[in-house]
């Protein structure tokens, strides 16, 4: 028994198993379930450690946080419930952003879903609808969120795999074909050529006779997160930031009901930062685009109320709540106080929030469902405005049909069953969970210190220091997981021989071959002057400092394609390369 | 030798091989550098230093892709620290070195210090040759440096280029006497940051205060921006004029002497100390020497000149007839 | 060959960006002693195999998160023998379904290792996998 990794504690006199047959004696890491007779389950109940004894030396969050074992008033003596909390709907929104929260309205169930050709992904749109889904989430392929098309070199074998490939407007045509978009709200996950499928999007509106006014959805467009954690970036830091605040700009003129950025810290998340970490580097994103806007001319109480963030649902259930509930204080705080928004809609953070993809394992595969639903109860007790939950073989490929019916599912069952949605932020007023809250800020306010002294969002982000502090907690957490501090169920604990099989979607390779085909369909029947002229109009206007937005309209209406303006672009803004940092 | 034909031959494997027989200390290497030696002395070495993070491989990359375009072929020794703990290293200047990736005309290859202190490989100069024998006609050397490590670059490269940026702060303060020092030209990169303009003016006047004669070559310094390709042509002229100043005024040839003496030099303090020592070991007077050192009856000085002074008499002996 | 360092690419073909996972590998490698090469993101086939050469790696680890791993395996693959470096031991990363296990082995692969990985592990086995040095 002296192997035992744990030592003593576990092991020493008073120890007790409550399984007769299990040793309580085991190692942490790797622990087989072993085949119960009758194919009965397996049960290992944690023994209660009599005299104090605890099961183990640190008790961590999977963000390396210290958790002790009993939170009390003093943990909270600084809390001014009036100042730091008020009430729901109210400055510093603590509590939530609506006074009755989802008594009044329940989240918007969005799960995001595209891939293979426009045609495919229609189909999966109307059937998502047709079950009771209330807005739509649109992927793209990673030729697209590059700005390739999908005849280019580097687009071979990707096309259409992880999301739908957009090369003109006649795919986004058929992408929302029979899809009234006055009556649906679209959030699209684009980044750097957000501008772009932008423009079609409200091109493909118009075609349908909608007005721009009144389109609702969003575009992601959050180029920061892009340079510090998910990499989909195409132009340097200058440059990008002015596309975005152009979408600011002709937003507020023009589709004022759109939120023209989704500031992210879901990819921070997945990158492997702490919970801490995508809090602080994702408001210290919202800020710096605040303050952009701001240079870039505009009433910051005209395009704020339009921000909307993103967030990541990781499993450390509290550890989640308190972000959530910090984040929304933190916001109101700045945006007031720092930047001095009028506008009490300016103060409000609101928004999304997608269930852990890296949490996802790969073996015992259906696991994942109940991972979801507890991070997915996360999001809720935390506020969020509208949820995506993974589908459980998301960890394995591109998530089939049934596997995304039951992720939805979960969140009707948490809406419909628990009773969690009958109440405003019931957490709230917990020693521990105010405790976690405050400190979460506290956390944030300290990173926003550090980036300050670096000189700002973009210095830091050319020095590393994002991506260091990053890569820093990935490598800490993949030892964690390794050494067995931290417990993955069917990864280090109870893991199984047999993998498990899931039903996979295979993108068939004809998938690009008919792509290719519609791209050189179009490009051969479109007007080539018209076309030459659009893409002449936008590199003049990149050189010059007008709003970018009315050039790409004419440009896409013209099917210049998504290709030909990005490498118009790319030739007058030059291209982004990483800094080396592991 | 098979791998030195093909290497002379241009052939990118071979080539690859040698290079790392070198770093390896293979006994092949000695051989192979003496195979290629007759080949070499052709290429134009340039070397880019400068603090980490101010664009030194993106600077290499734009370097590269306009000496491209004038059909030279360019050869790249990028060298990155190894960790003084696993003794391993992550090489990742690759990673901006983009456009030569797929290039035949282009020759990138990651060093690792390997416990080399002065910010180089040991081998960097038996690798700028090997380079140079396998044909490219122009061969960066990068590397990191953050102090007078960096001096070390002048003997492999026959013009240096420091890079600076606006806003590093103290720590380019406090190096920046010795990087002047050694630069033949002065880059100031991300030079559409707020503080270029300050800092070339700051440059230029401490370069005045150490100007020497009016014959003497007056380091340039130069603004770019390389992520967008501005300004880089400047510096490969400054670099191309700093070599005509070089032949024109004898000193290259001064300079390739002087280097090629010391490198004579070094080899032969090397080698003669490593023939004693061998000899002391296999002779038993190692071990009897360093007990005496030990016991502290001699001191290390004495000890290692009586070996020397042995070993001396017995190669004399020996050569008698 | 006192001196001699085992040298891994690792590189991500593809226009996935999620690089966690080779960065968190690349670390595990050099913690291990192992000089590493890192290429960067979105690298075609050809400008993976030209890096494998010049850099002379016994490794090329692959780390391929967007599915397109039966399109781009291969022609790492026989890009590297086109080249004549056939010798490079060749690993894959990512999300990759155990169905497709076989054929990227057929194509050349001689580990693959998905989502969840030990780091030791893939160490190890590199380390016993090694295709040449040594002679």
């Amino acid at each position: 028994m002296s192997n035992n990794p744990e030592g003593n504690r576990r092991c020493g006199p008073g120890g007790r198993s409550a399984q007769g047959g299990s040793d309580p004696c085991r190692p942490p890491a790797a622990r087989k379930a072993p085949a119960t007779p009758g194919g009965g389950v397996h049960l290992e109940v944690p023994e209660h450690r009599p005299g104090g004894g605890e099961r183990r030396e640190r008790f961590i969050t999977i963000s390396d946080r210290e958790i002790r074992g009993l939170y009390g008033p003093e943990e909270i003596r600084d809390l001014d419930p009036h100042r730091d909390l008020g009430v729901p709907g109210d400055y510093p929104y603590t509590r939530g952003v609506h006074p009755t929260m989802y008594r009044g309205r329940l989240w918007t169930m969005r799960q995001f879903a595209g891939f293979g050709t426009a045609e495919q992904s229609n189909a999966r749109y109307k059937y998502l609808l047709s079950h009771g889904q209330t807005g739509l989430s649109v992927a793209f392929d990673f030729p697209t969120l590059l700005g390739y098309d999908s005849d280019h070199e580097r687009s071979r074998g990707e096309v259409g795999r992880l999301g739908v490939a957009i090369d003109t407007l006649a795919d986004m045509e058929v992408l929302f074909g029979g899809i009234p978009l006055d009556r649906v709200s679209t959030s699209m996950t684009i980044n750097a050529p957000a501008a772009v499928i932008w423009a079609m999007y409200i091109a493909v509106a118009e075609k349908q006779g909608v007005p721009s006014e009144a389109l609702t959805g969003t575009i992601q467009n959050d180029i920061l997160k892009e340079y510090i954690a998910q990499k989909t970036f195409i132009f340097p830091p200058g440059p990008s930031m002015r596309l975005i605040t152009d979408t600011f700009a002709y937003g507020s003129e023009r589709v004022p009901k759109w939120n023209t950025i989704s500031i992210s810290g879901y990819h921070i998340r997945e990158a492997g930062s702490t919970a801490a970490q995508e809090l602080a580097f994702t408001l210290a994103d919202g800020f710096e685009y605040v303050r952009a806007g701001i240079e870039a001319g505009l009433d910051v109480d005209a395009f704020a109320p339009r921000l909307s963030f993103f967030f990541n649902s990781h499993s450390d259930f509290f550890e989640e709540v308190a972000k959530f509930r910090a984040a929304r204080r933190i916001w109101a705080r700045g945006m007031r106080e720092r930047f001095g928004a009028k506008n009490p809609r300016s103060w409000m953070l609101r928004f999304h929030t997608q269930t852990a993809g890296v949490s996802l394992t790969a073996q015992q595969p259906e696991n994942n469902i109940v991972r979801t639903a507890y991070e997915a109860l996360a999001a809720v007790l935390g506020g969020t405005q509208s949820l995506h939950t993974n589908s459980m073989d998301e960890a394995l490929a591109l998530p089939g049909e049934k596997a995304v019916k039951i992720a939805l599912r979960t969140q009707q069952i948490l809406a419909e069953e628990t009773g969690v949605a009958n109440t405003v932020d019931p957490l709230a007023g917990s020693y521990f969970v105010e405790y976690l809250t405050s400190q979460m800020e506290q956390e944030a306010l300290a990173y926003f210190d550090r980036i300050e002294a670096l000189g700002g969002v973009v210095p830091a982000i050319e020095k590393g220091f994002f991506q260091r502090e990053i890569a820093d907690a990935a490598y800490r957490y993949q030892r964690q997981v390794q050494s067995g501090e931290l417990g993955v169920v069917g990864v280090n604990r109870y893991v199984e021989d047999e993998p498990s099989r899931v039903e996979l979607l295979r993108i068939s390779p004809e998938v690009e071959r008919r792509q290719l085909d519609r791209l050189r369909d179009v490009k051969a029947k479109r007007d080539q002057g018209r076309v030459r002229a659009a893409l002449e109009a936008v590199r003049s206007q990149a050189r010059g400092t007008g709003n970018m937005m009315p050039v790409f309209l004419e440009a896409v209406k013209a099917y210049a394609s998504l290709g030909e303006i990005i490498q118009v672009l790319r030739e007058e803004f030059g291209e982004y390369r990483e800094p080396a940092i592991f | 030798m098979d791998l030195v034909d093909r290497l002379l031959d241009g052939d990118r494997r071979a080539l690859a091989r040698a290079i790392t027989l070198t770093e390896n200390e293979d006994p092949l290497a000695g051989d192979l550098a003496a195979a290629v030696f007759p080949h070499t002395g052709r290429a134009r070495t340039l070397g880019v230093t400068g603090p980490p993070g101010v664009g030194k491989s993106t600077v290499v990359d734009g370097l590269v892709h306009l000496e491209r375009a004038t059909g030279r072929r360019v050869g790249v020794v990028a060298v990155d620290p190894t960790s003084p703990f696993s003794g391993g290293a992550i090489l990742g200047d690759r990673i901006r070195m983009r456009r030569g990736a797929s290039d035949p005309g282009v020759f990138i290859r990651s060093l690792a210090t390997r416990g080399h202190l002065g910010g180089l490989s040991w081998h960097t100069g038996s690798v700028v040759r090997l380079l140079d024998a396998a044909g490219f006609d122009t061969i960066l050397i990068e590397t990191v440096g953050a102090g007078q490590a960096e001096v070390e670059i002048m003997r492999y490269a026959v013009t240096t280029i420091v890079i600076l940026v606006p806003g590093l702060g103290d720590e380019v303060q406090a190096i920046k006497a010795g990087i002047l020092e050694i630069a033949d030209i002065l880059v100031v990169n991300k030079a559409d940051r707020e503080g270029a303009d300050g800092l070339v003016r700051e440059l230029e006047a401490t370069l005045e205060l150490g100007a020497g004669s009016a014959a003497s070559w007056k380091p340039p310094v130069l603004k770019t921006v390389a992520t967008a390709d501005r300004g880089l042509d400047a510096v490969l002229a400054a670099a191309h004029d700093h070599y005509l100043y070089l032949e024109s005024s004898g000193s290259l040839q001064a300079r390739l002497e002087r280097e090629l003496n010391a490198e004579v030099r070094g080899l032969v303090r090397d080698l003669a100390g490593r023939a004693a020592l061998d000899w002391a070991r296999s002779a038993g007077a190692w071990d009897s020497a360093l007990s005496e050192v030990l016991a502290r009856r001699t001191d290390p000085r004495s000890a290692a000149a009586g070996l020397v002074t042995r070993f001396l008499g017995r190669v004399q002996r020996k050569s008698r007839p | 060959m006192s001196h001699a360092k085992v040298r891994v690419l690792v590189a991500k073909p593809g226009l996935d960006s999620h690089d966690r996972g080779a960065k968190v590998v690349a670390r595990a490698y050099r913690d291990a002693g192992l000089e590493v090469v890192y290429t960067g993101l979105h690298q075609t086939p050809e400008e993976i195999a030209e890096a494998a050469v010049q850099e002379d790696v016994d490794v090329a680890a692959l780390s391929i998160l967007s599915g397109a791993h039966l399109t781009l395996v291969p022609e790492v693959v026989n890009r590297l023998r086109a080249k004549g470096a056939d010798d490079v031991l060749i690993l894959v990363g990512g999300i990759i379904p155990d169905e497709d296990v076989p054929a990227l082995k057929e194509a050349g692969a001689a580990g693959v290792f998905g989502p969840g990985a030990n780091l030791d592990e893939i160490v190890e086995f590199t380390l016993a996998n090694l295709r040449r040095r040594g002679a």
